[in-house]
């Protein structure tokens, strides 16, 4: 990583006043949006301050959510890789099923005390989108999710799903039909109907504050693992792994970590066919991108020598974001995570060797972080203690896994 | 600004016509290069007092999607920002009067290099920039380096922009302001009249320069009672729109494609200056 970038005194104190990590981050909308993205922050400066704001996420956190989520010790994967003793943060059993409620639930509710009386919001897998379409039922808001053609090919469970919590997909077949357009899509919506919308983005990329604000609504996965751990082996983990999309289930786990210098971390993007394969195989966008300014913030994106977007790929549909939140993308330059990647394959196989060994099925996204963690956990001692964040359940990819593996579910 | 840009002189001329200028939005490279150039070179002749070019991008988050299959189709024939710039500067060969304001989004630019980019389009004829992802809290990645380089940057203001935001928007805005008529992306609905001269002219006192009018004119008519009230009206999707009538089953540029454009162009431009007569 380059020296010349600037570490500050705390890791932890992100973003500036113009909404940067470093370079990163920013504002860059169109001017139609931008007052509603001022007004944004300053709904959220404020409701932060506001006991009354988090008695209330609390409350639904614990009756609604589930929370706290376990965290788990896989004893016969820890037995089986021969190494470090490796932990479950199992956000998968969230309801919906996977971390995306911790933030949706935080901006729900900001939703509510802006008076705003229409949801949108833009999904990749699905997960966000269920998430979405949940709490605007639960509080009773109408709801539109802006899902690619190709996702909704994908991921038909969960469109399902999303219909019969009452909200309406859009499918978006600009672009490729992926997350990104969805994202394009969401954005053309919102300045369209301004007034009445507040568009929940399910990870933390977009313009400042949401790569802040979806942050500190996910660090509630750190903050717990800290005290969960401390009970669990009276010392804090040594590593903590997790896998990128966008990165929220990783900055959530990650953030709270940050100034303690001991701990190592790693993020795992999704490196589908290979990185090595070149444009449109993977979605590896800080191995295999460069800085660039899409979706309202600089951050790190696939993209072409003349600056087009390039879509990514990976067989998991929550993870082919061709960019990655900009805090990570600085954390990358600072030198402070240190960003892998594991291969479609890989993800398939440490998906399979966690339903046999554990009894549980995680969703293909984290079985990306699993993937590395097979990797390092033997080259490890057996009083490292390992943090993977189990951040969604599988019942969703079941199809894609079994077309993988060639299986016809319908014969079996 | 420090000194007097073709945009500046465009506006002074039209206002001692004491008319309204015709501004259109064509997107460069769209269908395909040669296409693409001899539309440009045809629009002053049909009326365009002002020409915005489209860069292509392959995510444009402000746009409709008659812009958006533009942009794709013109990237999908190779288009590249060198081109763009090469197809200003080809226009520019026999055209010293009509200004050009490349329009779109910052990470083509970003990518070519801000220096380099601000460099080549003033080396082209490049008179001015739109660049949608750039509101003023960006304002030192791309718009003080335009016009430190003399290049106009142009801003868009919206019906959100409250009189709090409205001098911040301005600040730094020159050659002209662009007025969106309506929340929303380009080629939605049809532009109406209420209130728009009122906005009209709260930008033309607040912001000193000349106020330009686009999203949602699709016909003379609309043309012509925007041109009523403001000192320009822009068109985009619409002659978009009729390029796209034109366009074979492979997507290709047929033989009525640039004088159907060109006619269209012209019908538009009629429609602003009857406006005042
Ligand atoms: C279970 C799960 N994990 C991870 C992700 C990727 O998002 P992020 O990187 O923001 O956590 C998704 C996105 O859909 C997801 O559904």
């Amino acid at each position: 990583m380059s020296d010349s970038v600037e570490r500050p005194n705390s890791l932890r104190s992100g973003p500036d006043d113009h909404g940067r990590f470093g370079i990163f981050g920013g504002r860059f909308v169109a001017e139609t949006l931008m007052p509603l993205i001022l007004d944004l922050e300053t709904a959220y400066e404020e409701a932060k301050k506001d006991p009354a704001f988090k008695a209330e996420m609390d409350d639904l956190w614990t009756h609604y959510v589930g929370r706290p989520s376990p965290l788990y010790y896989a004893e016969r994967l820890s037995e089986h890789l021969g190494g470090a003793k490796i932990y479950f943060k199992r956000d998968e059993l969230n309801h919906t099923g996977s971390h995306k409620a911790n933030n949706v639930l935080g901006q729900i509710l900001l939703a509510r005390r802006m008076g705003k009386k229409r949801i949108i919001a833009e999904t990749g897998a699905g997960q966000h989108g269920v998430a979405t379409a949940t709490f605007a039922a639960r509080f009773g808001l109408p709801c539109v999710i802006f899902m690619g053609a190709t996702d909704i090919e994908r991921q038909k469970p969960n469109v399902f799903r999303m219909r019969l919590l009452g909200a309406e997909v859009v499918p978006v077949t600009s672009g490729t039909g992926t997350l990104k357009d969805a994202m394009n899509e969401a954005l053309r919506d919102w300045v369209t109907h301004v007034e009445e919308t507040f568009y929940i983005i399910g990870t933390v990329a977009g313009p400042h504050p949401y790569p802040a604000m979806v942050r500190d609504f996910q660090s509630v996965i750190g903050r717990e693992v800290r005290e969960q751990m401390m009970a669990a082996e009276g010392r804090l983990p040594d590593s903590l792994v997790a896998c990128i999309g966008g990165g929220s289930n990783a900055m959530g786990l990650f953030h709270p970590f940050l100034d303690d210098e001991g701990i190592e971390i790693f993020g795992v993007e999704a490196a589908g066919r290979g990185v090595d394969q070149g444009d449109g195989h993977h979605a590896a966008s800080l191995t295999g991108g460069r800085p660039g300014v899409l979706h309202g913030n600089r951050t790190y994106l696939l993209q072409t020598d003349d600056g087009q977007i390039i879509d990514g790929h990976s067989i998991s549909a929550g993870l082919d974001y061709p960019g990655i939140g900009p805090e990570h993308a600085w954390l990358h330059e600072v030198g402070r995570v240190n960003y892998v990647s594991a291969t479609d394959r890989e993800a398939l196989d440490a998906f399979q060797t966690c339903c046999r060994l554990e009894g549980i099925i995680p969703a293909l996204e984290p079985s990306h972080a699993l993937a590395h963690v097979i990797k390092l956990a033997p080259t490890l001692p057996s009083d490292h203690l390992m943090v993977m964040n189990m951040c969604g359940r599988g019942d969703k990819d079941v199809f894609t896994v079994a077309a993988a593996l060639g299986v016809d579910v319908d014969e079996n | 600004m420090k000194t007097e840009t073709r945009l500046d002189k465009k506006f002074a001329a039209l206002k001692a016509e004491g008319r309204a200028g015709f501004v259109t939005y064509v997107m460069a490279g769209d269908p395909d290069l040669e296409t693409s150039f001899e539309i440009l070179k045809g629009l002053p002749g049909a009326g365009a007092d002002i020409i915005e070019l489209g860069m292509p991008f392959t995510d444009p988050m402000a746009d409709g999607p008659a812009i958006q299959a533009a942009g794709l189709r013109a990237l999908k024939g190779g288009q590249t920002m060198d081109k763009t710039l090469d197809l200003v500067t080809r226009f520019r060969q026999d055209n010293q009067d009509t200004p050009i304001v490349l329009m779109g989004y910052y990470n083509p630019i970003y990518s070519y290099g801000v220096d380099r980019f601000l460099e080549a389009a003033k080396a082209a004829g490049v008179d001015g920039l739109i660049v949608v992802d750039l509101p003023p809290e960006e304002d030192e990645e791309l718009c003080l380096p335009a016009l430190q380089a003399n290049i106009n940057f142009i801003r868009l203001t919206a019906p959100t922009t409250d009189d709090k935001r409205l001098p911040a928007v301005l600040a730094n805005t020159s050659g002209f302001v662009y007025y969106v008529s309506m929340t929303g992306i380009t080629g939605s609905r049809d532009i109406d009249s209420g209130g728009l001269k009122t906005a009209v002219q709260r930008l033309q006192t607040q912001g000193k320069l000349p106020v330009a009018v686009g999203f949602g004119i699709k016909t003379p008519s609309h043309a012509k009672m925007v041109a009523q009230v403001a000192d320009a009206a822009v068109v985009g999707s619409a002659i978009i729109d009729q390029l796209a009538a034109h366009l074979d089953d492979q997507g290709a540029a047929t033989e009525g494609l640039v004088p159907a454009v060109l006619t269209f162009t012209g019908e538009l431009a009629g429609g602003v200056r009857s406006a005042r007569s």
